[in-house]
């Protein structure tokens, strides 16, 4: 069924910290490797070692830059699904493949159904979804539905694999909905936002802006004018005034 | 937007079937003579037929296709498949009415060309609800979809009276030659007015990096082309878009015209002013995807 359930009271989702994010790639590796061996189909690669390698990855890094001059920020920015709540890549879908869990909200695809269309993709405004070049039906996070919920796992290892394998912390995953829970407050604290609001999409992911930093001096003083402003003393002292004399 | 052959062919194709049996149904050509009743009916549902089996061709698993039909209540793309089937079986119903029973009442002539109309529309729609691609999210797109299969199935209907040896007369000529205008003088009315419609987003919005100054990308997240910009990236037409536009107007609108002047009920000056026709219009529902811009391009670089 692809119209969207009534928001759910639940709300799953991944909080990305713009501030902490050192671009490493881990959570984008981790992905490709647990989403290959778990859930649906495996993610496949076109060409892998070939001139014109391609794949389906549910979880790419890119790195923007922000603002001008000494103050330019360089921001690595982790994009996957965002699980929105008005996701327009379910109400498009022909068949009923793509769908919202209305128990948590997750948007997942059942590949059963799935007849390769790409609407889906057309539709979002994020990115979020790949064609798999093997199995020719839509590929996209599932938030590790595999995994959460997977009693067989370590507690500590039922979060999705991009948070847990993630050394800096950058990303965080729990329950959106609810206003109390560690990331709602996260998000709270730290302004989080919205990606493309003005899509009406509603995102259910937040991602927390980068933390104010001072402003870099006006004129940066180079290391040269440095040393020509420093006054010698002792021994180069002798050494600067014997070299002026002899002109 | 990457411009799909099969797509574009379905489009194309379909839109003149779908235009030319609409016509047909509302009665501008007198069949009575069975075996043309059947030759005619042939040629209408092989155009919408070719067009719809074409565009299951660019799908990763199209022996699935039939659950398409399942999603009416929210998707346009499954609306157009359960309104084309039944177009085609409405199609069928008449043919049949007019070989048995006899002549199809005049209010079912027009339910079965609104059937037709609507699908029409509902095409229009899987484009023109994608509010990702500004350009086709412009209350236009449908009606120059509209246009142009009801201005070729004109044009077509006039290839039929001449091959089926019955003459039209100036007022039917007149209307061919109004409906090419109307329909490329929308199309130029959308060029600019959609060709002009932003998306709203920008990298600063996309990337929630707002107040910061200018955002621009500095490293892409994978080193090869990915399936995202094969899809979405196409920026092969938009180098010679004026040139395509003016080849496209001429194609399908200008030597159509001319050629309907010129040929009076002559059947190859006709045949050839739908073909020429058909190759306009394709030419412009290749810029219709070519041209196109989606905002996730925004992340690879591109400026709106």
């Amino acid at each position: 069924m692809t119209s969207l359930p009534e928001p759910s009271a639940i709300k799953l989702g991944l909080v990305i910290d713009l501030d902490i994010c050192v671009g490493c790639q881990a959570c984008v590796v981790n992905c490709k490797e647990w989403n290959t061996s778990g859930y649906g189909a495996p993610l496949a690669d076109a060409d892998a070692y070939g001139a014109a390698p391609n794949g389906a990855w549910l979880n790419r890094v890119h790195a923007f830059e922000a603002g001008a001059g000494a103050d330019a920020k360089v921001v690595h920015f982790p994009k996957s699904c965002l699980h929105c709540e008005a996701a327009p890549c379910v109400t498009v879908c022909p068949t009923g493949a793509s769908f919202k869990r209305a128990e948590d909200g997750i948007v997942l695809v059942n590949e059963d159904w799935c007849i390769g269309c790409g609407l889906c993709a057309w539709s979002c405004p994020y990115g979020a979804r790949e064609m798999d070049p093997a199995e020719g039906v839509m590929k996209k996070c599932t938030l590790c539905v595999d995994r959460i919920y997977n009693d067989n796992l370590p507690a500590e290892d039922q979060v999705p694999a991009c948070v847990r394998t993630c050394p800096t912390n950058a990303r965080h995953f729990g329950d959106l909905g609810d206003p109390q829970s560690d990331i709602s407050r996260l998000v709270a604290e730290r302004g989080g936002v919205d990606l493309m609001p003005e899509q009406d999409t509603k995102p259910v992911n937040k991602y927390l802006p980068p933390r104010p930093r001072r402003k870099a001096d006006e004129t940066p003083m180079s290391l040269l004018a440095m040393a020509e402003e420093a006054t010698p003393a002792g021994f180069w002292k002798w050494v600067d005034k014997t070299l002026e004399k002899l002109g | 937007m990457r411009p799909a052959w099969s797509i574009i062919f379905f489009t194309t194709i379909s839109g003149l079937g779908f235009g030319l049996a609409a016509w047909l149904v509302l009665g501008f050509v007198t069949l009575t003579n069975p075996a043309e009743l059947v030759v005619v009916g042939l040629v209408v549902i092989a155009l919408i037929g070719a067009g719809l089996v074409s565009s299951t061709f660019h799908l990763g698993h199209p022996e699935r296709a039939w659950r398409a039909l399942s999603q009416w209540r929210s998707s346009w793309l499954s609306r157009e498949g359960v309104l084309a089937v039944l177009a085609l079986a409405g199609l069928l119903a008449w043919g049949w009415y007019q070989t048995h029973v006899g002549p199809v009442p005049g209010w079912a002539g027009v339910a079965l060309a609104l059937v037709m109309a609507v699908t029409v529309y509902a095409t229009s729609m899987i484009y023109a609800s994608l509010r990702t691609v500004a350009r086709w999210y412009h209350p236009l797109t449908p009606v120059c979809y509209l246009m142009f299969a009801a201005a070729g199935g004109l044009l077509a209907v006039l290839l039929v009276l001449a091959a089926l040896g019955q003459a039209y007369g100036d007022a039917l000529e007149l209307s061919v030659l109004l409906a090419l205008g109307s329909a490329w003088g929308i199309k130029i009315v959308w060029w600019q007015m959609a060709g002009a419609a932003g998306s709203g987003s920008s990298l600063a919005t996309a990337t929630g990096l707002t107040g910061l100054g200018a955002v621009r990308s500095l490293m892409p997240p994978h080193t090869s082309e990915n399936y995202l910009q094969h899809e979405m990236g196409f920026v092969v037409a938009r180098k010679h878009a004026a040139r395509l536009r003016v080849i496209a107007l001429l194609g399908g609108g200008v030597v159509p015209a001319v050629l309907v002047l010129l040929g009076r009920g002559s059947v190859p000056v006709l045949g050839l002013a739908v073909l020429v026709h058909l190759a306009g219009v394709f030419v412009e529902r290749w810029l219709f995807f070519a041209e196109a811009k989606h905002v996730v391009s925004l992340y690879y670089g591109d400026q709106h």
